[in-house]
């Protein structure tokens, strides 16, 4: 694996402005991704995980939405500057997404042929009777027997599973260098999860490609992620390599998160859930956003916000209780 | 399929034997005929014509017989114009189909862009202004526009023939005549398609606005396809799928003619003859015609129900 | 499905709130916010004041034949002139918009009122009720509502009404052209309540039918009806200047503007005095659109979901 990084976010703010204010529903944020890395977005809903995947596609929509400051830098250009054009010869060919919700994702009155085509036209000039050839070989490729037929078919007509493939047929398609996995096993049965999971890997050790997988399920961050990436409330709170941080997690919401999952043959009395809610984002203030849910809530917490700073091995947290730590061995 | 449909057909069926009767009754009822009313006739003539036209019989008898003649073919015979109703409507009722199609089509056409532009700049200025203008469109009386335009583009500036489908005492031919009667057109047909783009624009605005939202436009933006064609092809394709069911709908206006806007531009069509028939008093025809209507109205429903089964893929009987 | 990002703007607006007074002042002010709902609004308000207050400053309402005024245009003292009796047009138009607003509300409350109890009776007893009901509106909407219209019109005329009265039976001719659609929208709306959650709670409560139909039901409608009846009123008038333009409804002296326009339908009005036909048409005009933009303002706030 090397060292530079095919996608560096740095200080990426997206906001919503809605009637009653300002949602900051991703909020300062920096990442990087390096070739052939599956790196993981773990957070609750609303945490800003979705929202930091549309903003490197230059998907949020004006004029509600609006990217307010930050630098999207993929393979050495900023994707923020680029022009329109430049952007969409980018998107669906350099970095592809699939979405949380395959039935909804294709389009009802398309067939099933035709949408995967598309992209193959646009991108890599394919005539129509190239792309319908290249069609059938991606539909066997994603594991689905009668390509012909499937190609002449309507989404309505497939299970979820297979629209899920039919997703990721469309976005390996064009050979993306980054694919971008928005929650893409959520609405799925828990045995196709693990066939789609598996697939999503086996494609990127064939191809190095690089997954920026989102998700809020800590079973697939553990079988899928080489780093991963702690959100909430649209902040960074926790980041690291994915052995470090599960054997070592710092923040409380990490370690709440860990707590709350079930495990197998321990079974406890009561599965351990995060007390209170997550904060209403339009009523933020200065301080630290975990502070109401955290059991180690100090004075400081509630009116200034950590930092994010290096703890150990790579591993960052953004938490007064290591500040202090980090103060004292000074 | 074939059963829901037979029930359909069933209950099309009903509906329109109750509308024949309550049509016929409602005829019955208004007061005065044709033959009262027409002072150059003598009380002698008067009865004797009662009894050739069988208007002194029971109103059941005459209903009986004006429904068994109708299942014949026979709609009657027009009083004023001494000719067969159905022979009369053949000769108008292209009139009013060159003036509705020509104008519906145009509505159509501008609804759909103007809709889809709308919706895509969903609460721009642009958008405010189309919203303002369709209801502008939905609020015109529909005789005052015809007039106000006949009086500025017609009289004042003498652009346009304020009525009429040809000059008076024309007999051009060939491309003269066709030149002539597009001349005449032109004003009733703006006309009709101001007051039908606006509601029809706004439907396609907020079809949609609907389908813009979804899931599967975002897809095709993600794959990195151009607005313009995830506008026109992914979303278009979707917004316009509802909107074969107004196809069925449309029928009666695209044969039906318009009462108010043939009878303002004086335009030879269906609409016209019924407003004349409707001062005389001319029974058959004035039955005639609101049956003709009651039938376009039932057929375009079921049409209308068709249509949106076949086009939708999802959608299965 | 809406999309994420709606959903990230939703989490912030949908917070629990339940008091119902609360819910009314929230729509209100969502209402003041769409500028164009409160013009529309201004409009109207502006167009009853005009119509109901105005000619008491005006000098010319006792409607005097003035020989010596007759077909002026627009000047200082007749600010659009005056007719072919030499009465003020400007005045004639106040009184009657009175007429044709009067003619608009009364007719939509009439077939607000037929519409939403029938609506209501058919979509909460079903049955052979419904039946019925539904058969007689289905039958009403097939046959073309202008023919419908001008025979009754025809029959106000042959009967002699007397014009005084002609007015109210405008009313009652548009309202009954009117319910069919009306009770069909109420009887959609119902029947989607009755399956909902609270109606099934009020079933288990073991409430009578009128209780569950009067305190539970028809109070979710209201929304609803108050939209639908919003923009009645401007089809209404629209309806009844059609009518009296065609001299089938109101008829002169008494002025309404669809009439008022009629009567300047001949070559000489029509060609050389404009000030005679056009104001009445624009107050139409003026009048329905805003109404229906006041009405599509308040259908945002209180009937989201019903779009179109």
């Amino acid at each position: 694996m090397s060292t530079h990084s095919l996608l560096h976010i740095q200080h990426l703010s997206t906001y919503f402005d809605t009637d009653e204010g300002t949602v900051k529903a991703v909020d300062d944020i920096s990442l990087h991704v390096r070739p052939g890395e599956i790196v993981c977005i773990v957070g609750e809903s609303g945490c800003g995980k979705s929202i930091t995947a549309l903003s490197v596609m230059g998907l949020i929509e004006a004029p509600t939405g609006r990217i307010a400051d930050g630098i999207i830098d993929f393979d050495g250009q900023n994707l923020l500057s680029l022009s329109k054009n430049h952007l969409r010869s980018i998107r669906g060919n350099d970095i592809a997404m699939i979405f949380q919700e395959p039935m909804s994702s294709l389009n009802p009155v398309i067939t099933i042929g035709e949408q995967m085509s598309e992209p193959l036209i646009i991108h890599k000039k394919m005539n129509k009777k190239q792309a319908q050839k290249r069609v059938l070989e991606l539909i066997t490729q994603v594991g689905i027997s009668r390509p012909e037929q499937i190609a002449k078919s309507y989404p309505h007509e497939l299970s979820g599973g297979m629209l899920q493939r039919i997703m990721i047929a469309i976005a390996i398609s064009c050979d993306p260098k980054l694919l971008i996995a928005d929650e893409p096993t959520t609405a799925l049965d828990v045995t196709i999860q693990a066939q789609i999971l598996d697939m999503l890997r086996e494609f990127r050790s064939q191809s190095d490609m690089s997954i920026l997988l989102i998700t809020h399920d800590l079973g697939v961050v553990a079988e899928m992620a080489d780093y991963v990436v702690v959100m909430y409330s649209g902040k960074i709170v926790e980041e690291g390599e994915v052995v470090e941080l599960f054997a070592n997690p710092r923040h409380p919401y990490t370690q709440g998160l860990l707590r709350s999952k079930p495990i197998i043959n321990q079974r406890q009395k009561e599965l351990y859930s995060i007390p209170g809610y997550v904060p209403n984002p339009l009523e933020l203030q200065e301080s630290c956003y975990f502070h109401e849910r955290c059991e180690h809530c100090m004075d400081i917490c509630r009116t200034q916000e950590p930092p994010l700073r290096d703890v150990e091995n790579g591993q960052k947290t953004a938490c007064w209780l290591y500040e202090k730590e980090a103060a004292v061995h000074v | 399929m074939s059963s829901y449909l037979m029930k359909r057909l069933g209950y099309t069926l009903f509906i329109l034997l109750a509308a024949s009767l309550l049509i016929f009754c409602l005829y019955a009822l208004t007061p005065g005929d044709f033959i009262t009313g027409n002072i150059k006739l003598s009380p002698e003539r008067k009865a004797e014509l009662r009894e050739l036209y069988g208007l002194n019989k029971p109103l059941l008898e005459r209903y009986v017989i004006w429904m068994n003649n109708a299942f014949h073919g026979n709609f009657g015979y027009s009083l004023d114009k001494q000719q067969p109703v159905l022979k009369l409507f053949n000769q108008y009722v292209w009139n009013s189909f060159l003036l509705a199609i020509v104008s519906t089509f145009l509505t159509w056409l501008i609804a759909v862009i103007i809709g889809v532009i709308a919706a895509y700049k969903q609460y721009s200025w642009f958008d405010t202004f189309v919203m303002v203008g369709i209801f502008a469109a939905m609020s015109i009386p529909s005789f005052f526009i015809g007039l106000f335009l006949i009086k500025i583009l017609a009289v004042d500036f003498k652009w346009l023939p304020p009525g009429g489908m040809l000059t008076t005492g024309s007999n051009a031919t060939g491309v003269a005549y066709l030149k002539e009667v597009i001349h005449h057109m032109t004003l009733p047909v703006i006309v009709m398609t101001l007051l039908g783009v606006g509601s029809l624009t706004r439907y396609f605005r907020s079809n949609m606005i609907d389908v813009i939202q979804q899931d599967y436009i975002r897809t095709a933006r993600a794959k990195g396809l151009s607005e313009r064609k995830v506008l026109f092809t992914h979303a278009l394709r979707n917004a316009l799928l509802p909107a074969i069911t107004l196809v069925g709908f449309e029928l009666p206006a695209l044969f039906g003619g318009s009462l108010i806007i043939e009878r303002i531009f004086n335009w030879p069509g269906i609409g016209q003859l019924y407003m004349q028939s409707f001062t005389v008093r001319d029974y058959p025809l004035l039955m005639g015609f609101t049956m003709f209507i009651a039938v376009l109205t039932v057929i375009g429903t079921l049409l209308s129900d068709i249509l949106y089964h076949v086009a939708d893929p999802r959608v299965k009987i | 499905m809406p999309s994420i990002q709606a959903e990230v703007t939703n989490v912030a607006t949908n917070r629990p709130q339940a008091v119902k007074s609360s819910l009314w002042r929230q729509s209100i002010r969502k209402l003041l916010k769409n500028k164009l709902a409160v013009g529309g609004f201004a409009v109207v308000v502006f167009m009853f004041l005009l119509c109901f207050v105005g000619p008491l400053f005006s000098p010319y309402t006792d409607n005097k034949v003035n020989m010596t005024m007759m077909n002026k245009a627009p000047n200082i003292h007749h600010w659009l002139g005056t007719d072919k009796l030499g009465r003020d047009v400007l005045t004639r138009v106040m009184q009657a918009g009175r007429i044709s607003l009067t003619v608009g509300i009364a007719s939509m409350v009439l077939s607000v009122f037929i519409g939403t109890l029938l609506g209501a009776i058919a979509g909460y007893y079903r049955g052979i009720v419904d039946q019925v009901i539904m058969r007689i509106a289905d039958l009403l909407l097939t046959i073309p509502s202008l023919p419908l219209l001008f025979i009754f019109g025809a029959l106000l005329s042959e009967w002699k009404v007397p014009t005084d009265y002609r007015m109210y039976i405008v009313m009652l001719i548009l309202s009954l052209v009117g319910w069919p659609s009306l009770a069909r929208m109420v009887r959609g709306q119902l029947l989607s309540l009755r399956e909902r959650e609270f109606m099934q709670a009020t079933i288990v409560l073991g409430l009578r039918d009128r209780r569950k139909l009067v305190n539970h039901l028809l109070p979710n409608l209201v929304p609803l009806l108050i939209v639908i009846a919003t923009l009645n009123i401007g089809g209404a008038i629209l309806s009844e200047s059609v009518l009296s333009f065609f001299g089938l409804g109101v008829m002169p002296p008494t002025p309404t503007w669809g009439n008022m326009i009629d009567a300047a339908n001949n070559m000489i009005d029509f060609q050389e005095r404009p000030w005679l036909w056009v104001p009445p048409g624009f107050s139409i005009f003026a009048t329905v659109i805003a109404i229906n933009i006041f009405g599509d303002g308040l259908r945002d706030v209180l009937d989201p979901k019903q779009k179109r």
